[in-house]
């Protein structure tokens, strides 16, 4: 890499930060940001663990013919899967991604190391007791805690302990920014991988304030200190926090994408200046999307619901179509200039499909557009919202964005992580060949099948579609038995690769063999990338494969909404 | 690459390709698209939510339930006691959203426009109207009001989708639309 050797380091070295020099890019790794990755990452494992245990528990109660946990354990699984997976999961390892893109990739220390494990222990407290809270039974109230629903005081301590941490790591991160600046450790501006996590840490503060704007209160209410919450103006900021940090892990999971592309096939982005303004796009309108969920409510005007649910003219939309082609457009210009050339797709033919980072990461692209970003705007859509506000629609949604999408990226970027911070080979490389498959596969099924029962109507965060126990009697149409037990089936094929994800990951940091000078040159994390023209745009390449590739995702995107203005064009008339 | 500083300190400046700028643009119009069919449906389409909604006690909604349960109670559900209510066409309607019911059962006339007022008493619920599918988010102490046109007959279920506590699975309710 370019900042190999840069001047930077040795006086860096002589204020009295210890680092090593990363045998595969010439880095100065500070050690003290290498412990906090190591343990933000490891907890994260621990939490997508016991999370994804829960969600495996959740969905085989609601395939109706296992129905396996009874109605008060199931409401409390789900929220437990909620919290555990949607929030710990996924912050802990964003922690340890701002922490790598900043100290990392910046060849820089990193600021206030100790605050950063105050961060850290507050996250771990905070999980810890939402998680005491949410087992001891009195908090099942689901991920979103709608008031007046109550849950237990530590139940909200637990959260808001948590984001305080979060907001800790957040000024570390940019602390660790300005520093690396100070002392002049990179050359120009910060790498385009930085750029998106600063992205990502930026929606973070602001989705972080929201939380506090509202779980503070939430909090002084349980514990009887304020007499009522307005349930409307609860759900208008929760999800100021709730789908804001959703898109803390869209910035965070495409910058993931970005580096992947960058270590397993060289890729440069086709240009640093669109890639870079559509990040901008999502700090710019993406807090907007609080209105994704309060559509159908009372009380709140069409107007505001049209330019907000829309970011505003769909730019953060726009942002995502953006990254959804410069990806694999930066894909294709690499694997054309290693050689790739026949026809439209010789490029992806032979991609490194057998490299589990690689495989997660494409897997990822292609899920997260087609079907939790198309599913995304469709049912984000003012009136369309009306045929799946609360069925299993949203799930479906949602797993299609922060499992298909998100979790499996993140799972590409640990087995990068792993040579690299824990300097450790992957054990069991047939295996961990065939993880993002099973997993990949078992998340998009989930999301399919789910958004599926959604359309026949089916109730989320619901125990019995039987109605078994209700004086008034209904069926679902018997499609949904069947929706629910594909999603059953889809969910233990999604537990294997996590389970064998979990087993890799845990047995490659303990036990994987050393890698040593020797072991990094057999077999690189990084594959530089063939020096490129440094003018112009990437894009001076032709690119058929990415431009059929896009034309597929937009006339699909299309029809798909036209189709669903049919469907409500024949439900009863409402105004 | 994207694990560096860009190669051109002045990556701003960096030319567009044509490709780009015509993706941009699609993308850009399409947006603007979906932006304009929500406004569009407000004119042309069926299906818009009124804007109407109130503040309002849970005991005055609960009253006025009430008052139109006597008013125009038909007959009952079976043995279950839930009375079935089938108020003129164009009247204002009610319907309770509490743990664990959907109250009380409405009777509609297919192609008669209602005034559906609908209100939780105790905690959050979901109106789910299945087939149908028509899906609205209830709030206590704010009422939504709809004017609902049934076109199909038939028995129709009232679920809640939203988890309003450990009996959610239990809460139900009924709108039938007969033909006259």
């Amino acid at each position: 890499m370019a900042v190999a050797g840069t001047a930077a380091a040795p006086a860096a070295g002589a204020k009295g930060w210890n680092y090593r020099v990363c045998l595969e890019t010439g880095l100065h790794v500070d050690l003290a940001a290498q412990k906090l990755i190591k343990v933000n990452a490891f907890v994260a494992v621990v939490f997508l663990a016991i999370g994804g245990l829960f969600g495996l528990l959740v969905a085989l109660t609601r395939w109706q013919a296992v129905h396996l946990l009874d109605a008060e354990l199931f409401y409390l699984a789900l929220t437990a899967h909620g919290a555990d997976v949607l929030l710990f999961w996924i912050i802990f390892f964003e922690m340890a991604l701002l922490y790598f893109a900043s100290a990392v990739l910046l060849n820089s220390r990193l600021a206030t190391p100790k605050m950063a494990w105050l961060g850290f222990w507050l996250m771990l407290i905070g999980a810890l007791v939402a998680n005491v809270a949410v087992l001891q039974g009195d908090s099942s109230v689901m991920f979103t805690s709608y008031v007046p629903l109550k849950a237990a005081p530590h139940f909200y301590l637990g959260l808001i302990l948590f984001a305080v941490g979060v907001l800790i790591g957040c000024f570390v991160f940019f602390g660790t920014l300005v520093i690396a600046k100070e002392e002049g450790t990179y050359d120009g501006s910060i790498p385009l991988v930085t750029f998106g996590a600063l992205t990502a840490a930026i929606i973070a503060v602001f989705t972080i304030a929201s939380g506090a704007i509202i779980l503070i209160p939430t909090f002084l209410w349980s514990i009887g200190l304020i007499s009522e919450i307005d349930p409307l103006v609860y759900k208008v900021v929760w999800w100021g926090l709730g789908h804001s940090s959703q898109q803390i892990n869209m910035a965070a999971m495409v910058s993931v994408w970005y580096a992947i592309a960058a270590m397993t096939v060289g890729a440069k982005p086709l240009s640093e200046k669109v890639s870079r303004t559509a990040f901008l796009l999502y700090i710019l309108f993406l807090q907007l999307a609080s209105a994704h969920h309060l559509l159908v409510e009372p009380g709140v005007s069409s107007e505001w619901k049209i330019f907000n649910t829309s970011y505003a003219l769909y730019l953060a939309v726009l942002g995502s179509m953006i990254h959804g082609m410069s990806i694999p457009g930066a894909i294709e210009a690499a694997q054309r200039r290693n050689g790739f050339v026949k026809g439209a797709f010789e490029w992806l033919r032979k991609a490194p499909w057998g490299n589990p980072a690689f495989s997660s990461m494409f897997m990822s692209l292609v899920f997260f557009g087609f079907l939790g970003g198309i599913s995304g705007v469709v049912m984000g859509t003012e009136q369309i919202n009306i045929l799946v506000h609360n069925t299993l629609y949203v799930p479906g949604h949602f797993h299609g964005t922060v499992v298909a999408g998100t979790t499996l990226a993140f799972m590409g970027m640990t087995y990068a992580v792993v040579p690299l911070i824990w300097q450790r080979e992957i054990v069991w490389k047939g295996l961990a060949k065939w993880q993002p498959y099973l997993f990949g596969f078992g998340a998009a099924g989930i999301s399919i099948f789910m958004m599926g029962s959604g359309i026949v109507g089916v109730a989320r965060r619901h125990w019995d579609i039987n109605f078994a126990d209700a004086t008034l009697k209904f069926d679902y149409a018997p499609i949904a038995h069947l929706m629910l037990g594909l999603n059953g089936l889809a969910a233990i094929l999604a537990a294997i690769g996590g389970v064998a994800f979990i087993l890799i990951v845990v047995m490659s940091i303990f036990f994987g063999a050393k890698r040593d000078a020797e072991a990094v040159k057999a077999s690189p994390t990084v594959t530089a990338g063939t020096p490129v023209a440094h003018t112009g745009s990437e894009a001076t390449l032709k690119l058929p494969g990415t431009i059929i590739l896009v034309s597929v995702f937009f006339l699909t995107f299309i029809l798909y909404y036209f189709v669903n203005w049919k469907f409500l064009s024949d439900v009863w008339p409402l105004r | 690459m994207a694990l560096t500083p860009p190669e051109q300190r002045l990556w701003w400046k960096e030319p567009l390709h044509g490709m780009e700028i015509l993706w941009i643009s699609i993308a850009f119009l399409w947006g603007l698209v979906m932006f304009g069919m929500m406004i569009y449906w407000h004119a042309a389409g069926d299906q818009n939510l009124s804007n109407e909604a109130y503040r309002i006690h849970k005991e005055e909604f609960v009253k006025r339930t009430e008052a139109m349960v006597a008013k125009y109670k038909v007959r009952e559900v079976g043995d279950t006691g839930v009375p079935v209510v089938r108020p003129p066409a164009g009247s204002e309607v009610y319907m309770i959203g509490r743990q664990f019911e959907w109250w009380p059962v409405l009777e509609f006339q297919k192609g008669k426009s209602y005034r559906l007022h609908l209100s939780a008493t105790d905690v959050q619920h979901g109106f789910s109207l299945q087939p149908e599918n028509i899906n609205l988010q209830i709030h206590p102490g704010y009422e939504m009001v709809i004017t609902i046109t049934p076109t199909r007959t038939g028995t129709f279920g009232v679920v809640c989708n939203e988890y309003c506590g450990l009996g959610h699975h239990q809460m139900t309710g009924r709108v039938i639309v007969v033909d006259k």
